[in-house]
Parts: structure tokens; sequence; C-alpha cells
């Protein structure tokens, strides 16, 4: 049978304030802080402190909110959700519940299938918990808490099950990381656990209007484990269906070394949290005067900025997605196209996807860490249009500039990589590599015409690479044309 | 000087300013005291005498630098000894909350009102016993010791500031804090004959204060009378950045008149509060006292307070519902009591088994239930409607009056080990405490009476949403007129 799967996703991202969401401790790298080292006695959860919200979360809260066309809500209550974990030193952890800070959103994504509103539920803030780690050693075990992620700020902006394929789901979660980094709220940084996922799945027979029983998959830290996920329950709900068997209402796990999804919890086992009404934390109210301020102060978006990328530069939709991804490599690739005058728009962006991006791959570092600004790379570029190099040492020009910060000119300069372009010089090497050569010459004259690819090379060896190829091209067709003619003619003779 | 410990905080302040008493003297002096009458009272938990001879030390350094130079800015209160209840933070000492989960915890900060107070130059002698986390109305609950009232040592000081109480009544301190989440301050007073504000919720802020009801809690004061009660309340009050809910209200001087008569004041008295099942004797002495304001001048005009009936079990699901989630962080994994298990889950339960006595794991499963998917809008979510309809019914009821005059108590001290079968029994002592809080307003208790068998008896005026001043003002002319605030008990 056919089925349609219907996605939503809970995604939670920490925000990148200077402090945390309740106290003044600051939000530490987890990877370069000690443990229980960003921690106070309002994060710690001892008796008698109490939480006061950190306002640049709120504010980041509502240029995400509002970024998704939301509606702000003018109140919005702090809740507590009440469960025992030792990660979580109130036995509590604050949150927002019947009265969120927005709702009513929508994102709009481009698949190749085209362009599509993902409908948000709601966003809202609450503070993270801290983090477990089970030790096993020496035959003893035991679990060492680390509360510096406690108390961090996280928004949780929660999507209407409005995906149907794992491609939307990609695109969707993709779409929103790189909204949250335009927005300047979220580091993107998915391996430190800046942004982790929560889908919840259910599929339905093709054509049925009625949403299938879901479950949820827990705890999805990256984007493969996420499509991974989300692939595998919608398999193991159509293998069910198909047996006549029933879908049960659960809490998975993800299993990311078996790569199968496994069961948390039953519907039975669900958490009672008695959410109720936060009694340290007055209503949060937000003035229309500042919801205002920051609508205005929005930067311009990555589905909006991909749409123009593709109206204004004429490049396809999977290229402006790439680019639109950080807002700051569309960022890049404009400033290059603005640099480049009348150089194509698209010469520059595969030197972008090309070389910018491999270098990016390879070392991690981000477009604006990188060591060639715009002004590095057209400069470069207008060295390869006026023909001082060519476009093969271009690369390699390139790969040293990333590497040591460099321009071209300089590079150039100093090894002496300036292109071939004396004609006298050239028709000289042609001719040396052709009396070299007379076996080759003679079997490219008898027909075996792709010799003249080995004969070109052989005349750019000649000249280290440095040569103009269209050059050499000319002179070796016009000289080997020559020589035909000359073969033809004795032939005559005879 | 005669015996210090007789004199007022107002009085002290004074003779420590010229000179007459030094801070060392004057706590050595209340050191003694209490090694004098706590075998027989149980007030203490804690007792820093090194600490408090330190302060006084230093006090006097700073008093004598000042007498050398008057000009000088002198902390208002330096030198003046108080007691702290066990429910707020002391940085540095022991802080149990009457509880044995937090039988070894000792905060690394001070409650805001401790800490504007040590600013301010007191000295502290020590903690004071409670029900255990303010649970409890007669401080038995505590799980150390039980209190005794100065005034008849069979009787409860009250609670759960009973050792504040006690202390005060039996002079072993000039001046306590207390906490009132449901009357825990004023009803304490009223059974051992001392002065006791609880403040409008938010007027004093509630960092370190170790939460029992959030939305109910206040930091309060225990005292002699409202002249003393008024200069220590002056430097807790005010707005403060680490409690959200303590609210940015000017503060005025409390700078109480020796006015002599009332005229001008309206007082309330809600038929609510004057039930049958009311000890007669305080009922008639509180109604005396009524009729005395009325002989200086104040306009008596009857109200209705409708809602009052339903304080009580609005009270009992509310509170309980907010302490179930604040009670939720002893876990026995970063501080207080650890029964070990190497199950987590084990762990915790067995922590919390072993620490909470039986009234606060009664309220837990109580507020828990209230909570619960299913029943919150019954219970919880009905309480909170209905406790909007009681603070309307004050807001109505001050269109008329400035003050509303009611009992503390249905009764004056009961025996220890009276309520001890029947907790509902015991939830009935606050019945007429508990408004004020659901309300949010000021509630002041002060002396006006004893009854046959020698026990005090108090009234309590409550007041507008921060207007304090009224309260203290009219208990001040009253105490004027009366000595009913400076009898002590004999032992
Ligand atoms: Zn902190």
């Amino acid at each position: 049978m056919n089925y349609l799967a219907d996605i939503g996703l809970e995604v939670h991202a920490e925000l990148a304030t200077r402090s945390k969401m309740f106290c003044a401790c600051p939000v530490v790298d987890p990877a370069l802080a000690q443990p229980n080292q960003a921690v106070c006695p309002v994060c710690l959860g001892l008796p008698g402190t109490l939480p006061v919200v950190n306002q640049q979360a709120v504010e980041f809260g509502l240029r995400v909110a509002l970024a998704l066309d939301c509606t702000i809500a003018p109140v919005s209550i702090f809740a507590r959700k009440n469960y025992f974990y030792p990660d979580l030193p109130k036995g509590y952890q604050i949150s927002q519940y019947e009265e969120p800070l927005a709702e009513h959103g929508i994102l709009p994504i481009r698949t190749p299938q085209g362009v599509r509103n993902i409908r948000i539920r709601r966003v809202h803030l609450e503070e993270d918990t801290g983090k477990l780690t089970h030790v096993l050693a020496d035959g003893e075990a035991y679990s060492l808490v680390d509360l510096n992620r406690a108390g961090v700020p996280l928004l949780e902006i929660v999507s209407e099950p409005d995906l149907h394929t794992v491609e939307e789901v990609r695109v969707y979660a993709e779409s929103l990381r790189s909204l949250l980094c335009t927005l300047g709220v979220n580091s993107g940084d998915m391996e430190k656990g800046a942004i982790r996922f929560e889908a919840n799945v259910s599929i339905r027979p093709a054509g049925s209007s009625d949403l299938g029983t879901r479950v949820e998959i827990k705890n999805l830290n990256s984007f493969k484990a996420m499509e991974r996920a989300v692939a595998y329950q919608i398999g193991q709900q159509a293998r069910l269906l198909d047996a006549g068997k029933a879908v049960e209402q659960e809490t998975l796990g993800w299993d990311a070394d078996r790569e199968v999804t496994y069961s948390q919890r039953s519907k039975e086992e669900a958490h009672d949290y008695r959410y109720f009404p936060e009694p340290d934390l007055p209503p949060l109210g937000v003035e229309a005067a500042q919801v205002e301020r920051i609508r205005q102060n929005l930067p311009e978006l990555p589905f909006a900025l991909q749409e123009r990328l593709i109206q204004q530069y004429g490049i396809s939709a999977e290229e402006a997605h790439l680019l639109s991804v950080d807002g700051n490599l569309a960022n890049y690739f404009e400033s290059c196209v603005r640099l480049a005058e009348d150089m194509p728009a698209r010469i520059v962006l595969n030197w972008i996807t090309g070389e910018v991006f491999a270098w990016m791959n390879q070392t991690g570092e981000s477009i604006q860490q990188i060591k060639v600004p715009p002004e590095a790379l057209i400069g470069l570029l207008n060295e390869v249009q006026q023909k001082i190099v060519n476009l093969n040492t271009a690369k390699s020009i390139m790969s040293e500039m990333l590497q040591s910060g460099q321009t071209a000119q300089v590079i150039i300069q100093q090894k002496g990589l300036q292109q071939v372009t004396d004609s006298n010089l050239i028709a000289a090497m042609v001719k040396e590599v052709l009396a070299a050569h007379p076996d080759e010459v003679k079997a490219y004259l008898d027909g075996k015409e792709t010799l003249a690819n080995w004969l070109f090379g052989q005349v750019m060896r000649r000249a280290g690479g440095k040569a103009d190829p269209h050059m050499i091209r000319t002179e070796l067709e016009s000289q080997l044309k020559n020589m035909t003619k000359n073969t033809l003619r004795r032939e005559g003779e005879k | 000087m005669g015996n210090v410990c007789t004199l007022s905080a107002v009085e002290l302040c004074q003779a420590l300013r010229k000179g007459e008493v030094s801070s060392r003297a004057l706590t050595r002096a209340y050191l003694e005291r209490i090694d004098a009458l706590e075998p027989k009272l149980q007030a203490f938990l804690t007792l820093t005498p090194d600490l408090a001879l330190q302060q006084a030390d230093l006090a006097d350094q700073v008093l004598f630098e000042w007498r050398k130079d008057t000009a000088r800015l002198l902390p208002p209160l330096t030198g003046l000894p108080i007691v702290i209840k066990d429910l707020l933070c002391q940085r540095g000492v022991r802080t149990t909350c009457g509880s044995r989960i937090l039988e070894n915890f000792i905060p690394p900060y001070s409650a805001t009102a401790v800490q504007r107070l040590l600013d301010a130059g007191v000295v502290t002698l020590g903690k004071t016993n409670t029900d255990e986390f303010a649970m409890g109305s007669s401080t038995e609950n505590s799980a150390y010791q039980i209190t005794r009232n100065p005034w008849n040592l069979t009787r409860v000081p009250g609670g759960s500031s009973g050792g504040s109480a006690a202390a005060v009544a039996s002079a072993m301190a000039p001046l306590a804090l207390g906490t009132d989440t449901g009357g825990s301050v004023r009803q304490p007073a009223a059974f051992c004959g001392v002065t006791g504000l609880k403040p409008t919720y938010g007027r004093v802020p509630r960092y370190g204060l170790i939460a029992y009801g959030s939305s109910l809690d206040s930091v309060g004061v225990l005292a002699r009378s409202a002249a003393d009660a008024a200069m220590l309340f002056q430097h807790m009050a005010g707005y403060d950045p680490l409690d959200a809910s303590a609210m940015d209200v000017p503060v005025p001087r409390y700078s109480l008149q020796d006015k002599r008569d009332m005229r001008g004041l309206r007082i309330g008295v809600p038929e609510q509060y004057f039930i049958t099942g009311i000890q007669h004797e305080v009922e008639q002495a509180v109604r005396n006292a009524i009729t005395a304001m009325q002989g200086l001048g104040a306009e008596v005009v009857e109200i209705s307070l409708p809602h009052t009936k339903y304080a009580l079990p609005v009270y009992y699901l509310i509170a309980p519902a907010e302490a179930s989630a604040n009670l939720a962080r002893y876990d026995g994994v970063r501080f207080g009591l650890r029964v070990d298990d190497p199950n987590m889950t084990a762990l915790t339960r067995k922590s919390r088994g072993a620490g909470f006595g039986p009234e606060v794991k009664r309220r837990i499963m109580l507020g828990t239930y209230a909570l619960s998917a299913g029943y919150y809008d019954a219970y919880y979510g009905q309480a909170q409607k209905v406790r909007t309809l009681i603070k309307q019914d004050f807001e109505k009821a001050f269109e008329q009056v400035d003050v509303i005059a009611a009992p503390v108590t249905p009764s004056t001290a009961f025996k220890i080990g009276e309520h001890n079968e029947d907790p509902l029994a015991m939830y009935l002592e606050d019945v007429f405490t508990l408004p004020a809080n659901l309300a949010g307003v000021p509630g002041l208790a002060f002396p006006v009476g004893f009854d046959g068998e020698g026990l005090p008896i108090g009234m309590q005026l409550m007041g507008r949403h921060f207007d304090e001043q009224t309260l203290l003002q009219a208990a001040h002319t009253y105490q004027l007129f009366t000595d009913w605030h400076t009898r002590r008990p004999e032992f």
C-alpha cells in the first residue's frame, strides 16, 4: 500500500546569549570549560535562590518568532515542568506551556518539488538541563553531573506535522538552522549540541485525510541521525500497517550505531509533568514598540535571500540554497560579483562552490575565517581574465592564497607564474614538440585525432604549465594543418 | 544601666549610639539570657555566639569612630542583636529549615533581607526553630525540637516562626526575623504576646528565603512593639534585582508619630472573622481593642469579605502545589541529606524518604495530586480562580476602609500535642491569617489582652498593598495607650 507520512519537528536551539536564562552565569563552550565551572547558587538550584529572566534571551526569542512570522503574545507565562533527574537541579524545568512567547508562524522551504510553507505551531523560551556522564571504571558504575549547561537559554520551535518526506524534513531543519544563524541567535554548531531535534512521525494510507498514530523520536542531534531515524520509522510503520498491525503511540530513542529506533516509554508510562505557572516569575510582558523595533531590524532572511539570488543572478535553486544557508556566504558571493564588474556571476560562483567550499570543508574554517577576502578572489580572477595566468595555475595560486593569505599578484610575482603569451615563443615551443615526436605527429596526420590533446599537453609541459592554453591550441592547430598541407603536396609531387 | 534585655530595640539603638552600652556588653547579656532560658524554651536550632561577638566588636569600633565624628555615616542598626528564623539563609551559618534533609546545609549566600540587616550593622545571635519548611502552626513539626511558649511551657508558641516569637517574648532577643506564608509570623506573635508584621507580598525580597509556597511567602518581623518592628522593617524593604516578584515600589520612611488619636482612620470589621467556635475571651479582647480605637477617634465600619470561608481550602491547594515543586530540589544529589544507592532513582527516593517529616510528605502528596493531569482544573485551577475572588473582596473592602481589624487566631495557644492526631484541626488554626497571604496584603498582629489562663491574645490589622505604614501607626498609637505589649512572662 502507498502511504503518506506526516512529520512534525520540535527543535531546541541554544540561544547565544552572554549569560544564562535565569542567572548571571556565563554561557560557556562545552568543549573548553571545566565541568561545573559556570555555575552559581541559582543554576545549582540551591534553596532560597530565585530566577530572573534574561532580557537578551527574550529579545533573541522574539527575533526568531518574528522571522517565522509568528503572532507574539503580549503576555506570556513561564511554567514549571516537574520531573526528577540528576541533571535537573531544581527538580523542575522552567519552560512555557499554556501561554508561549509566540504562536502560528510559517517557515517557507524550497525543495526540488517547489516551495512549501511549513506551519509553526509555537515558539517558547526555556532553560537547558545539565549533562550526565555515565562512567564504568574499575568495575564501579557511577554518574558525573556537569551543570555548566543547566540554565542555558533554549528556544523551542515546534512545527505542525506538515512535512511529508525525509527530504522535506532535512530542508526544513537546514532552513531553520540557517535562519537561526542569520539572526545571530545560535552558533549553528550541531556537534556541540547547539541545535537538537525531536521528530513526531505518523503515516496514513495515501488519500486518507485522518492522521495516523504518531510516535515521538527524542534526542536527534544531527541532520543525519534525524533523516535516518525518520526514514526508519516511516518504513517500520508501513511494514506494521501492511501486516495489518497497529502503530503504538510511544516515545522512542535513536540508536545511531545499530541505526534503529528503540522504545523509551509507552503511552501508559508517559510522564505527567504537572505543569503550573512559575510563581517566582511574573508574566512576561512584551511591548508593542519592542516588537516593532525588532521587526524593523530583521536582516534579509535565508528564504528571501535564496529567492532573490535565483532571480538576480540566474543561478539554480540548489546553488542559491548553498549560498543562503549562511548569510555571510551569500554576502561574500555578492561582494565578489559587485567587485567583478563585467565578469559573469557564474564564474565567481564556480570558484566559491569549488575551491572555497573545498577549503572550508577540509579545514572547518567559516567564510569569515578564510584568508581570501572577496577583493583577493576577484584579484585572482582578473589575472585569469587578463591571461596573466591560466586556469590551472590560478587554482594552485588560490590554494596558496587560502593557506598564506597572500594576494595573487604577490604569489605570481614571487614565483614567476606569469603566463607565457609571447606568440613567437609559443610557436617555437610547438615546433620543437612536433619535431621531437615525429611518430605521434604522423599518427595524428593519419587520422588519430585524439593525439592533438597529447601534443597540447607536451607543449604545456615544456612551457612549465604557464602558457596560455588557448594560444597553444591555436598555434598547434595551425602548425599541424600546415604539415597536413605539406604532406598532401609532397604526396601530389610523387 | 539595669537589665539591658528589657529595653526596646529603639531604646537600645539610642543607648548604643550614646555609648551607654557597648554592643559587646549587650550581645553578652543576650547570650547569657539565652544560656539561662534556652534549656526550657528550645527556641534555637543554631547559636552563633562567636560570630555575634565578632560582629559586636566590629560594631563597637564603628560606633567609637562615629562618636569622634558624628557627621560620618553610621549604619542605622549598628550593634543591635537580632535572631533569624532558620528558613532564611545566612552565609556560612547552618540553615536547616527545621528539616533533617538540610541538617548540614551551609548556604554560601545570605538572604537579601538578612544581608540588608547585616549591612545596617546588626549582630546575629542565631537561627530559630521552625516547623519543617514552615509547614505548621505550632513549631511541633520541627525535626529537631519542640519550642515552648514562654507564657506557659506546656503550650505551643505557634508557628511556624515559633522559635522567633518565643525568643522575642522571653527577651532572648530584642527583634527576630520570621516568615509568613499563611500566618507564620502573625499567629506565633499572637500566641506569644509580641508584635508581628507580615509585609505586603513583594515588599521584602524573597531571595534566600527557602521557598514553601512561592506566591505566598513573605519575610516578616517579630518585635516587642510596632515601633521596634517598623525600625527593622525599614531596612529590609525594597526592590531587589535578584527577586522578580519584589516590586519596585518606593519605600517610605516608617517614622511613627506619637499621635495620641486615630481620627480619620476607618477600621473595617468583617463579619466573617467573628464566627461561632471562636474562643469567647479572644473575641472580647479584640472587640475591646476596636472599641478603644473608636474611642481614640477611629471610625468603625461593618464590612463583608464574603469569600473568607474558601481561604482555607484554596490555601491548602495552592501552597502544597507550589511546595511539591519547591521541595523537588532536595534529591540527595548536590546538597543536604543523601542516602546512598547505586541506582539514581532509588538514591533520590531514599534520601527524601529519610529527610522529610510526615507533614512535609503529606503536603507534597497533596500538592502533587492537585497538579496532576485530570485534576489540575478541578483543584489547582479552581483554587486560583477563587483566590482572585478573595483578592477582590479585599480590594472592595479597601474602597470603604483603611484597615481591617480581626482576631489572629480562633483561640489562645493550645497545648503541646493537642493536634497531633488531627492535621485538619491544626490547619484550622490559620483560618484568619490565610486570606492576607492569598490577597498579598500586609498584616500586623499585636497583643490586645490575656485570657483566663494568662495566655496572650492577639489582634491583627490588615491593610492595602504596600501600606504597612498605616498598620504600624495605628498599632503604635494603640500601644501608647496600652501596656499589653510591655508585659513579660515570668520565669
Ligand atoms: Zn548560574
